[in-house]
């Protein structure tokens, strides 16, 4: 049974269709990419899978349960983590204390019983040594990792990464897919929204392909790669 | 592969805050004691300070905190202390028992005034909330039995019998008039010392960071579990009871009330917003200098009318130009000293120190 379900899940922002008809299913422990040109709603997607904005119509199931009219923090509680397109740390908050609260709220735990997990995610993510600095004060890079740690540390079953190679330069986009790799190793499933395509072919075993709020293809990556549909929409190449 | 096994600790408390905290403790006996040794004209400006000090606390805790920037603190001040006017008048009530229920009505209008406002966003939750406490105000100066526009005055017999005034009488001996200022002064350094510690238990717990968090960046905190609406509304809550109790206080210390004065923006929000961000906005160390600061500036000014407010505004602008997180702020960055320190610092394993 898939862990996450999208049921012909439909959203508009005015006249204007983000998402139109999406159904699509992601298996426990799987890792799904999703491409699409700018705009093509692929952060909206997310959005609904979160909740942070609503669906107009359609259904969103997770791990068995219809979450569809379930607010963000509970599907949060349930496992559900993402990550911001842009980084959006609490700034004000040391990194360390960006990840207690992510740990401690999120799976609904006493602070003192969250310390170790979140040391040893920071640890894994590579904060560990600004684990005291606020996190208004990190780089891109940093910022980045915040979000991934950040979102590990809800211990979610299902994470979501919104463009999190992006900016970043070959070594760091190297490093993160390294540290990917092993929470998706660990059992997470994944789906990540990313241009960066060596960096999610790396991790990934189904693409879906988004243009205009619609799925346009979903399959093995070389598959995709090779077919019409991704060949027009990203090279302009008629068929 | 692995290192030398690695042990966590997370490290709040400081050297200087564990000496601050019993020198704390002593200046609290101190101020218990202080009826004793302090003069009468000492007493009330002890009590002007300690009252403006928890109206700062709990403006603080809305703007500081849960990013809540209300201008419609005067709502439940006034509120509060005219619901304790009706109940010693109406109702018969000590006047000290009035006072709760003026916290309490002050925490009922808080639940429609938060409806509304939290309806808005930023600038436009600052306007929502100014325009409750005007609705507010329109509203009682239409109540006749307490005098309507004009106002009125608590009967002099109603507070020289409230409670623990014999005790202060005859443990001390003092005179009726003076015994009601002591029990004001009492409950004002309770009602101080109970918001400090009232709000720095929070912050210390895990919902403090969830607060924070929810300040910083609303999405992100919904996004990690946090239920931003519920602890926003609580904290609304819970800082009209606190200025509600408080502004029932001052008034049974004034024993005069009239809409103008109990509603009055620039007392009870203006001259608080002064303080909080003159000491530093978001600690808790901030509002105690800030009060600190603006009783001496208005010791300082009192002789020259207007020019005192003008004096205000200019130090509040060069101060959120140069010292953005207010003086304290300003010490403590520069210092690295926290007396009441709310940051989780992770400690052990490879880190340093």
């Amino acid at each position: 049974m898939p862990i996450l379900e999208l049921d012909q899940v439909s959203k508009s922002f005015g006249s204007l269709k983000v998402t139109d008809d999406v159904t699509f299913g992601v298996e426990p422990g799987e890792a799904l990419g999703i491409i699409g040109p700018n705009g093509a709603g692929k952060s909206t997607l997310f959005n609904l899978i979160t909740g942070n904005v609503r669906v107009d119509a359609g259904r969103v199931s997770f791990d068995g349960a219809d979450v569809t009219r379930t607010p963000p923090m509970k599907r949060c509680h349930a496992g559900v983590g993402r990550t911001f397109q842009i980084p959006q740390p609490f700034e004000k908050l040391t990194v360390f204390e960006n990840l207690v609260v992510a740990a401690a709220m999120g799976s609904r735990k006493a602070e003192s019983e969250v310390t170790d997990r979140c040391a040893d995610i920071l640890v894994r993510t590579g904060l560990v040594e600004r684990a005291n600095v606020l996190a208004g004060g990190l780089g891109l890079l940093q910022r980045k990792r915040l979000e991934l740690a950040r979102a590990l540390a809800t211990d979610p079953k299902l994470l979501l990464l919104d463009e999190i190679a992006g900016g970043l330069t070959e070594a760091e986009c190297r490093s993160l897919v390294d540290t990917i790799r092993s929470i998706h190793a660990s059992g997470v499933t994944i789906v990540w929204i990313e241009h960066v395509l060596h960096a999610l072919n790396a991790i990934v075993q189904r693409l879906l392909v988004l243009n205009f709020g619609k799925v346009v293809g979903i399959g093995a990556p070389e598959e995709i790669m090779a077919s019409s549909a991704v060949r027009e929409i990203y090279l302009g190449i008629d068929v | 592969m692995h290192g030398p096994a690695t042990t966590w600790r997370v490290e709040t408390r400081t050297k200087t805050s564990t000496i601050f905290m019993a020198f704390g403790a002593l200046a609290v006996i101190a101020g218990l004691l202080a009826p004793l040794y302090v003069p009468r004209a000492a007493l009330q400006d002890l009590f002007f300070i300690l009252t403006m000090l928890v109206l700062a606390q709990s403006w603080n805790l809305l703007a500081g905190y849960a990013g809540l920037v209300s201008v419609g603190q005067q709502a439940f001040v006034g509120l509060g202390a005219y619901v304790m006017f009706a109940g010693v008048l109406l109702f018969k009530l000590d006047p000290l028992v009035a006072i709760l229920l003026g916290g309490f009505a002050a925490a009922l209008l808080a639940i429609p005034a938060g409806i509304f406002a939290f309806r808005l966003q930023g600038a436009y939750f600052a306007i929502g909330t100014w325009v409750v406490a005007e609705i507010v105000r329109l509203v009682v100066a239409q109540w006749k039995t307490l005098g309507g526009g004009t106002g009125t005055s608590l009967p002099g017999p109603a507070t020289r019998s409230m409670l623990g005034i014999d005790l202060a009488k005859n443990l001390f001996g003092f005179r009726p008039a003076q015994a009601v200022d002591v029990i004001c002064y009492w409950v004002a350094l309770l009602l101080a010392v109970a918001t400090i510690l009232l709000v720095y238990r929070l912050l210390r717990s895990r919902q403090g960071l969830a607060l924070a968090s929810v300040r910083d960046n609303h999405e992100a905190a919904r996004a990690i579990g946090v239920d931003a609406r519920r602890l926003r509304a609580i904290v609304y809550v819970a800082s009209a009871f606190m200025t509600g109790i408080v502004g029932a206080l001052i008034y049974v210390q004034k024993a005069r009330i009239s809409p103008d004065a109990a509603f009055s923006l620039t007392d009870w929000t203006a001259y608080v917003i002064f303080i909080v961000v003159i000491g530093g906005i978001g600690t808790i160390e901030g509002p105690i200098v800030g009060v600190l600061i603006f009783f001496g500036l208005q010791k300082l000014l009192a002789d020259f009318g207007s020019i005192y407010l003008l004096v205000l505004g200019l130090i509040g602008i060069v101060v959120m130009l140069f010292a953005q997180e207010g003086l304290w702020g300003l010490f403590a960055s520069r210092t690295g000293i926290q007396l009441l320190p709310v940051r989780r610092l992770l400690r052990g394993g490879s880190l340093k120190n």
